[in-house]
């Protein structure tokens, strides 16, 4: 949210059309930085390598396009800059929302392919900024390296992944079966590989450098590649599972700017001087409010509800099932106090609700933690966007850097309070198991079936 | 192995000190390296001499290069002894052992770390570290913990309860540390805490994953614990015999002392120990049996009936061999063709992760992790090239000895709903079924 904030405060200089916002606020805006650049330089000088050089060392930002449409532009030359630059971040914001509408519409499958392409975005701004950052000069193999490492990683995921989900379709496949058993093994050779082609890549004056690129590229990874494979398990629990999350990131993110702006007083935290305590209230109570309703009106429909599968017959996702208690309407009895105000005795809710006011306080509560993170990031990479992909709002990496955080919890939460094991993959180990094992697990569980009264003893005939 | 050759090659004069070597460093050819530095970083604060007086006045007359060798050599006896002594007391205090190595060795590479930065006193760097590897092992451990203590667990109340929200827990103390660590950022020292918050989690990546598979490995057999991690040391102390004796072609620009001579004789030289080693531990079962926990005793036991790998058979040699030996078959453990994979990664891929600690101290101008050993370095300088071998052993056995865990399954199939369990029942039933292994007769016992 803070550069919502900077460029709804800073209006562009003179108005002008051509220097796109971004530059007049690095010019008169940012305050922060400048006063920062001085005193960092006196601590920087004593480093004594790579990373002391001065600010003026990091090569600037080339002057970012501007990527706004033509007809954008001639459609709101008139206005002054300032409300230009909201009205161009108001459309991109309602694009943006429509386009989310729409994939969701067009399915499951269409979503996976979706986070997939955020998050090689993702990946790529932030390898961008460490190449630039450390002005690579021209390092074999690195850009080379990273993108094979992040195959890699997305190679073991998505084996992982399919592998549980795709289990019939994979047993039918006999190549797929080869992969998928020795999946761990094909996936740590590649790894190796990338890992060795690094160490023989080594150039002796540029040891450090490489160094870093790699641990660079390796947290990059285990940060966006990681959070993306949540977020498909979470989506294949059901795409409530996914949207109510992400709903509830934005609408956060959105009420609290609101808030901020109209009653925004005691400032939050000096990492982002633009965020205020009323905004961050304000944007709790509305988040949770929002999720509410969300969570109420999205409970009803199957298309939502229900674990996504994979139907080998009609070769495609499917999200048809019984909805389980979760989504199922129930009655609860008000405590007295609500009573007297709501003048009911019960309401009906689902429980799903419930579990989303823990989802929204999260996204309120500790979700900005993963922007402040990021804006931290910027401001010691001394950049003002991760890249310039969006016009009005800057990178992917900005507009989803609340999420991640989001959706490790989602997904933490769900194993941990909603469901078990996902049968499936129960299933597929059992089946790899040695026959004689399978034999003696058949026995133990009919054994707890017949106890439980699950099963009802064979009679013999 | 780099800096075998290089201390026994120089000739200091002084017992082994930092900053001689890293003057030295620069003569052997290094001027150049990492042009941006001009500095030298501050010099490693303890380049004491940590040699013990007595061994100091026992080889107070020899000259300082066989001072030298001796050191090394009576440390290597020495830890290879302690080494004996540890499996000999059993695997808990081999999972101690295990457990302070990755300790010691997170403490050296966040000492580094912190020296190469100059932390200014950043308030809660070294806080906030060791509380990232507290919640990191604590994750792993729970995990670990939850598989093999299964029946211990669900007695205790309190550690049920725990270990059904373990991730759920340590999820929650992760994210107590990540938000630690953003209200910790200093307006002047952004990059650098953001490079101390990478730097630690590259370092909790590589040391603590990888201990918790060397652990992993352990409770498979002591087996799979001991041959690898002994071909790693064959490797180091054959290729330097090898290219001691026949060094002659430089292998890699990133170690020089390295030879090609060193690195095919120490791949025999490790392929051949790791069959007689393999032969002689496969024979006894304290080494081979699975560890498990028994709760009657409350203790770790290593009894159980050894299984096919672990069983003599009969291999028919090659024709080509068989000219040779004189025989016509030979009685191997399967183990033993086991180990052949084990000892040739230790021998071709295990000195990559021998480079990458080079180049990576390269990097940093240091010349050893740190001097907790005379003579050798750090806790990481010797187990450099364990690192990977520990991952390997681990994919290794997962997917080629054994496959999920039984009774690991059938604790996942206790938790799920009914009707899913009916339906994995019905599904196994009917594989089984299939295969031909259940037939009414057996149905019905």
């Amino acid at each position: 949210m803070l550069e919502l904030r900077h460029r709804g405060g800073c209006p562009g200089p003179g108005g002008a059309v051509a220097p796109p916002p971004r530059e007049g606020e690095a010019a008169g805006g940012d305050h922060e930085t400048e006063s920062t650049s001085d005193k960092e330089t006196d601590i920087d000088d004593r480093y004594g390598d790579l990373d002391s050089r001065t600010d003026s060392d990091i090569p600037e930002i080339p002057p970012s396009m501007d990527r706004t449409p033509e007809i954008l532009k001639k459609a709101l030359s008139g206005l002054s800059s300032r409300w230009k630059n909201w009205w161009i971040r108001g459309i991109l914001t309602l694009t943006m929302i429509s386009l989310f509408f729409l994939i969701i519409y067009m399915g499951s499958f269409m979503l996976m392919l979706l986070v997939l392409g955020i998050q090689v975005k993702c990946f790529h701004e932030i390898i961008t900024i460490g190449y630039r950052v450390y002005r690579s000069y021209d390092l074999p193999w690195f850009r080379t390296l990273s993108w094979y490492f992040l195959l890699c990683v997305n190679y073991f995921f998505y084996g992982e992944t399919v592998a549980d989900y795709f289990a019939t379709f994979v047993q039918r496949e006999e190549q797929l079966q080869f992969l998928i058993r020795y999946h761990r093994f094909i996936s740590f050779a590649l790894y190796l590989a990338g890992f060795c082609m690094f160490v023989l890549s080594l150039v002796k004056k540029h040891y450090r450098l490489q160094f870093y690129m790699f641990a660079w590229t390796h947290v990059t990874l285990l940060i966006t590649v990681t959070q993306s494979h949540l977020v498909i398990q979470n989506l294949f629990e059901g795409m409530i599972w996914f949207l109510v999350p992400i709903s509830s990131v934005i609408c956060n993110d959105i009420t609290a700017y609101l808030f901020g702006f109209f009653f925004g007083r005691t400032p939050l935290i000096k990492l982002s001087p633009k965020k205020t305590w009323e905004g961050f209230i304000g944007g709790f109570f509305s988040t949770v409010v929002f999720g509410f309703i969300a969570a109420y009106v999205l409970s009803k429909y199957q298309y939502f509800v229900c674990p996504v599968e994979y139907r080998s017959d009609v070769n495609s996702f499917v999200t048809e099932c019984e909805p389980s208690e979760l989504f199922q309407l129930q009655s609860y009895s008000l405590p007295s106090f609500l009573q007297a105000v709501l003048r009911r005795e019960t309401v009906s809710l689902y429980p799903f609700q419930i579990h989303s006011i823990a989802l929204s306080t999260f996204a309120s509560l500790i979700g900005p933690f993963g922007g402040f993170f990021a804006s931290g990031f910027k401001r010691a990479f001394k950049i003002k966007d991760f890249a310039n992909t969006i016009p009005g709002h800057g990178g992917i990496m900005d507009r989803f850097d609340c999420q991640y955080l989001m959706a490790t919890f989602v997904h933490v939460y769900i194993t941990s309070f909603i469901r078990g094991p996902n049968p499936s993959k129960v299933l597929q180990q059992l089946l790899v198991l040695q026959p004689e094992q399978q034999l003696n697990i058949y026995k133990t569980l009919k054994t707890h079936l017949i106890e439980k009264g699950i099963l009802q003893p064979t009679l013999k005939v | 192995m780099t800096e075998l050759r290089q201390r026994a090659a120089r000739e200091p004069d002084a017992p082994p000190e930092d900053k001689e070597l890293e003057s030295e460093a620069k003569v052997d050819g290094e001027t150049a390296s990492d042009s941006e530095s001009r500095v030298e970083p501050a010099p490693p604060p303890t380049s004491a001499d940590d040699t013990p007086e007595v061994l100091n006045r026992a080889l107070s007359n020899l000259s300082s290069r066989w001072k030298n060798w001796w050191v090394r050599g009576i440390l290597t006896l020495a830890m290879i002894a302690f080494f004996f002594i540890i499996i000999y007391l059993g695997p808990m205090v081999l999972m101690m052992i295990v457990m302070c190595v990755q300790i010691k060795c997170f403490h050296e590479i966040i000492t580094i770390g912190y020296n190469v930065y100059h932390s200014y006193d950043l308030p809660w760097f070294r806080t906030l570290s060791w509380y990232f590897l507290l919640c990191v092992n604590y994750f792993f451990y729970g995990e670990t913990v939850t598989d093999y203590f299964f029946t211990l667990v669900q007695r205790e109340e309190p550690l049920r309860i725990l270990s059904k929200y373990h991730r759920f827990i340590s999820f929650t103390l992760y994210l107590t540390g990540f938000c630690m660590f953003v209200l910790s950022l200093v307006k002047k020292h952004y990059r650098l805490q953001f490079y101390m918050f990478g730097w630690t989690h590259v370092t909790l990546l590589i040391v603590v994953t990888q201990s918790h598979l060397v652990i992993h490995n352990l409770f498979e057999g002591m087996i799979w614990f001991i041959v690898p991690i002994s071909c790693v040391i064959c490797n180091d102390i054959m290729a330097y015999m090898f290219g001691f004796f026949f060094g002659r072609t430089p292998l890699i620009k990133l170690s020089p002392k390295k030879t090609w001579e060193g690195f095919i004789g120490g791949f025999f030289a490790t392929v051949v120990f790791g069959l007689l080693l393999s032969y002689v531990m496969s024979a006894y079962r304290c080494f081979v049996c699975p560890v498990e926990y028994n709760n009657d005793t409350n203790s770790f036991t290593v009894d159980c009936e050894p299984s096919d790998l672990f069983r003599l058979q009969e291999y028919s040699i090659p024709g080509v061999i068989q000219s040779v030996i004189g025989w016509k078959t030979v009685r191997m453990y399967p183990f033993q063709i086991h180990s052949i994979a084990l000892s040739t990664f230790a021998s071709l891929i295990g000195p990559f992760g021998g480079f990458f600690a080079s180049g990576f101290k390269r990097a940093f101008k240091i010349k050893d992790f740190a001097n907790t050993i005379p003579g050798h370095g750090g806790i990481m300088d010797r187990f450099d090239c364990q690192y990977l071998m520990a991952t390997f052993v681990n994919v290794y056995i997962a997917s080629f000895i054994r496959g999920p865990n039984p009774s690991k399954l059938i604790q996942q199939f206790l938790t799920l709903r009914p009707d899913q369990q009916l339906h994995i029942f019905n599904t196994l039933k009917s594989h089984l079924t299939d295969k031909g292994m259940l037939t009414a007769a057996t149905e019905d016992e």
